[in-house]
């Protein structure tokens, strides 16, 4: 026993420090010293203070800015410490329910929005309670509201959209898509 | 549509590209030949055995090759145990984690041993960066290079002959992790990084929005950890939402490197296999076989979920793909991944034994949720975990030269082997051993108030959830229809236990196998061999897999996402 239990030991311990320590530590100093801004969260300042995560979603409350999705992380949604999807069944009365509620908030907020016609990714909660990103359908579905809100025509508003839109990522890989906080920054620099 | 079938395609394509010349390099890494690496590897290779204390040319025979593989990885599994328990007054705790509970501990530390990396605690509140690094980082390598040191062990159960020795353990284990999964972290790290993942030993990054709203998120060093994460199958998430989390998994560009690094070493290991079997076309056939396998599960998955959930549209939402969207069930997708990229996601972890996910599998439609499961039940062999897809493929290969040798009257036998009923036996055992431990642990919990508490859902959706926890736990697989509270005391002790007997109520009869068949005599082909590498044998080793799993779960199966399928067309809601 003890032929297989010394070198057992022995091995444990040389991995846990190559694998468990040099390792982890070599990939943070590199990344650091190389690509510092994605290494530390690609934080968005304005004015010096930072607003939030380029990629961390986080919540929108006024009519004057285009909201994210719902989001089921943390109590409010939107917590950065608490990633979440809501983990609700298809079948699930409380998700059919929280759609449908969903529904008719963005139908009575969105002028020209109607039932049947609300985009999904406007109503369901994301994998990780913070995506960052709402569909181009889902922007276009809020362009009335945010423009009457803030007094600016529907087509300056949607121009502002179109500008700000993401592309399949090299042309093919992944969804076409609006991070939410960038299109709101760019509508408060155009005002 | 049409963008999405040839990407998915086109993945396929991908993995081949990238397997085909890792199997070669692997083959060469198991032999001990010298590779492109071995000048800078060989010296830090020959300091770790002089470290530990090991023969690395001292051939084992598969006794000790077991012995030393159990020991070796109960040593690690008490040091992460005790490092859970005592994370709390360790440094590098900078969101003041506290210890875990002793039961909570057992089953994160069996977790991560087993290469399962189910977990039953949030990951931003649960652990702290020590545990991060030094806990699961560490094991994330060790249990991937564990599964690989048995797979090339079993490969050469079967190709050599006469002898009782099957390879060295420590020289199989500091190979793997030393020649292959750490080169290939260290650049998919970087990789991550230069796309958002984070990579910093701070805790937390504080925001004031622009609507005055205090944001706090959780950073830490993700890449290095999301790298071996799912190279080596893994699957535990830094973050709760794991591969969801725009901090692991910010680009659709790391979302491809995700899925293609869990395919990458278990479709590089057939090719290694044809290579050290002497006859390439052996390997192509298993990889033939877990290919189509793969891409049917796939085709169902996407159809289901593309299609969306009639309750949904019901209720006033638009789920039909268009210029501007998607579409498609969207509950617990990412924008940025769509329908397309979960999809591949969902297939891709479940029938690798990953268990990582970017989406969340419990709100997926019933059968595409059903057909995740599914991928597991099967017993992780379409592609699979590091090590074990391979293995566990190979008694599949065995089984079906059986059944065939039945059926037309030759003399089983594989690669020149004949197959006797010694060998059998261990195959049935480890087989039935999986489907009887996910079974059994499935109707003690669904028969048990303790079980039945847990539940989110109640309805059929309710059973799937405790049927995939079982399942993921004894397929080491971890992901989770995460609906389920995982985090009592009684699926802390269950799905714990179901993850040791899933990982070596398999591995042992593998190894005695290849023990078995290491001795054999290698008889050349004559007219009463049935030939393991034609396309003829591609389909019969398809359809053993199929109506073994089939014929075992579809009672459960039944009752679960297949009801649950025609109740939500039928608009019953639980």
């Amino acid at each position: 026993m003890q032929k297989y239990t010394i070198p057992a030991v022995r091995m444990a311990l040389v991995t846990l420090v190559v694998l468990g320590l040099l390792y982890p530590l070599a990939i943070t100093a590199v990344a650091q010293v190389t690509m510092p801004a994605k290494a530390n969260g690609s934080l968005v300042t304005s004015g010096g203070a930072i607003v939030g995560s380029e990629l961390i979603g986080q919540r929108f409350a006024g009519p004057t800015y285009f909201h994210g999705r719902p989001s089921a992380a943390g109590a409010d949604g939107y917590d950065g410490q608490a990633s979440a999807a809501s983990n609700l069944a298809p079948t699930s009365k409380a998700l059919v329910g929280r759609v449908e509620t969903a529904v008719g908030d963005a139908v009575r907020d969105n002028p020209g929005l109607t039932a049947g016609s609300v985009p999904v990714d406007m109503v369901t909660a994301s994998g990780s309670g913070l995506d960052p990103d709402i569909t181009p359908a889902n922007a276009y579905a809020q362009v009335a509201r945010v423009a009457s809100a803030r007094g600016m025509t529907p087509e300056a508003v949607r121009r502002i959209v179109e500008e700000n839109l993401t592309g399949r990522q090299s042309g093919f890989l992944g969804e076409s898509r609006v991070n939410v906080l960038r299109l709101n920054m760019a509508l408060d620099a155009a005002k | 549509m049409t963008l999405d079938i040839l990407r998915m395609v086109g993945f396929g394509g991908l993995v081949l590209v990238v397997g085909y010349p890792l199997g070669l390099y692997m083959a060469r890494v198991f032999a001990g030949e010298r590779t492109w690496l071995t000048p800078v590897l060989a010296p830090v290779e020959r300091a770790v055995y002089r470290l530990a204390g090991v023969d690395p040319s001292a051939e084992m025979r598969w006794t000790s090759y077991a012995s030393s593989l159990l020991l070796f990885n109960f040593a690690c599994f008490t040091i992460l145990y005790l490092l859970l328990r005592l994370q709390g007054v360790l440094p590098l705790n900078p969101t003041a984690a506290t210890g875990m509970s002793p039961d909570m501990a057992f089953n994160t530390a069996v977790s991560f041993v087993t290469n399962t990396n189910w977990q039953a605690f949030a990951g931003e509140t649960g652990v702290s960066h020590l545990t991060q690094m030094l806990g699961f980082t560490w094991q994330n390598f060790i249990s991937a290079a564990s599964g690989m040191t048995v797979a090339v062990a079993f490969i050469r159960g079967l190709t050599r002959k006469e002898t009782r020795e099957i390879g060295n353990f420590w020289a199989d284990l500091t190979r793997s992790w030393l020649y292959v999964l750490l080169p290939m972290s260290i650049v998919i790290a970087l990789v991550y990084v230069s796309q958002g993942t984070v990579q910093t030993l701070a805790g937390a990054v504080t925001a004031k929005t622009i609507e005055g709203v205090t944001q706090v998120m959780r950073v830490g060093p993700v890449a290095s950890q999301e790298a071996i994460k799912l190279l080596g199958t893994n699957g535990g998430g830094f973050f709760n939402a794991n591969s969801a989390h725009p901090f692991e998994n910010p680009t659709p560009l790391t979302n491809l490197l995700q899925v293609l690094s869990m395919f990458a070493i278990p479709a590089g290991l057939t090719f290694t296999f044809g290579r050290m079997a002497g006859r390439m076309r052996q390997g192509v056939v298993i990889f033939a076989a877990m290919a189509i396998l793969f891409f049917a599960g796939l085709g169902v998955i996407y159809g289901f979920e593309h299609a969306g959930n009639p309750n949904l549209t019901r209720v006033g939402a638009d789920q039909v793909a268009s210029a501007a969207q998607a579409g498609g069930n969207m509950e617990g997708k990412e924008v940025r991944f769509g329908i397309a990229d979960s999809a591949l996601y969902g297939a891709t972890t479940t029938a690798a034994s990953s268990g990582a996910v970017n989406g969340a599998m419990t709100s997926m439609t019933p059968l595409a949720g059903g057909m995740a499961m599914l991928n597991i039940a099967l017993g992780e062999v379409v592609f699979g975990g590091v090590g074990s897809g391979l293995y566990g493929m190979l008694i599949f290969a065995l089984l079906a030269v059986f059944i065939a040798g039945l059926m037309v009257g030759r003399t089983p036998e594989y690669l020149g082997k004949k197959i006797g009923p010694k060998e059998m036996k261990l195959a049935m055992f480890a087989i039935l051993a999986l489907a009887a431990s996910v079974l059994v642990l499935t109707a003690l919990a669904i028969s048990s108030p303790a079980g039945l508490a847990g539940r989110l859902t109640q309805g059929p959706h309710g059973l799937s959830e405790v049927l995939y926890a079982f399942t993921s736990g004894v397929g080491n697989n971890g992901s989770a229809f995460a609906g389920l509270d995982a985090a009592t005391v009684f699926y802390t002790t269950t799905i714990g236990i179901g993850m040791l007997l899933g990982r070596y109520l398999f591995i042992i009869p593998v190894l005695a196998i290849a023990g078995s068949m290491a001795r054999k005599k290698q008889a050349p082909p004559s007219s009463g061999t049935f030939p393991t590498d034609s396309g003829m044998f591609v389909g019969l080793l398809v359809g053993v897999v199929l109506i073994i799993g089939a014929l075992t779960f579809f009672p459960a199966y039944a009752l679960g996402p297949v009801l649950e399928h025609f109740l939500m067309h039928a608009g019953t809601l639980f």
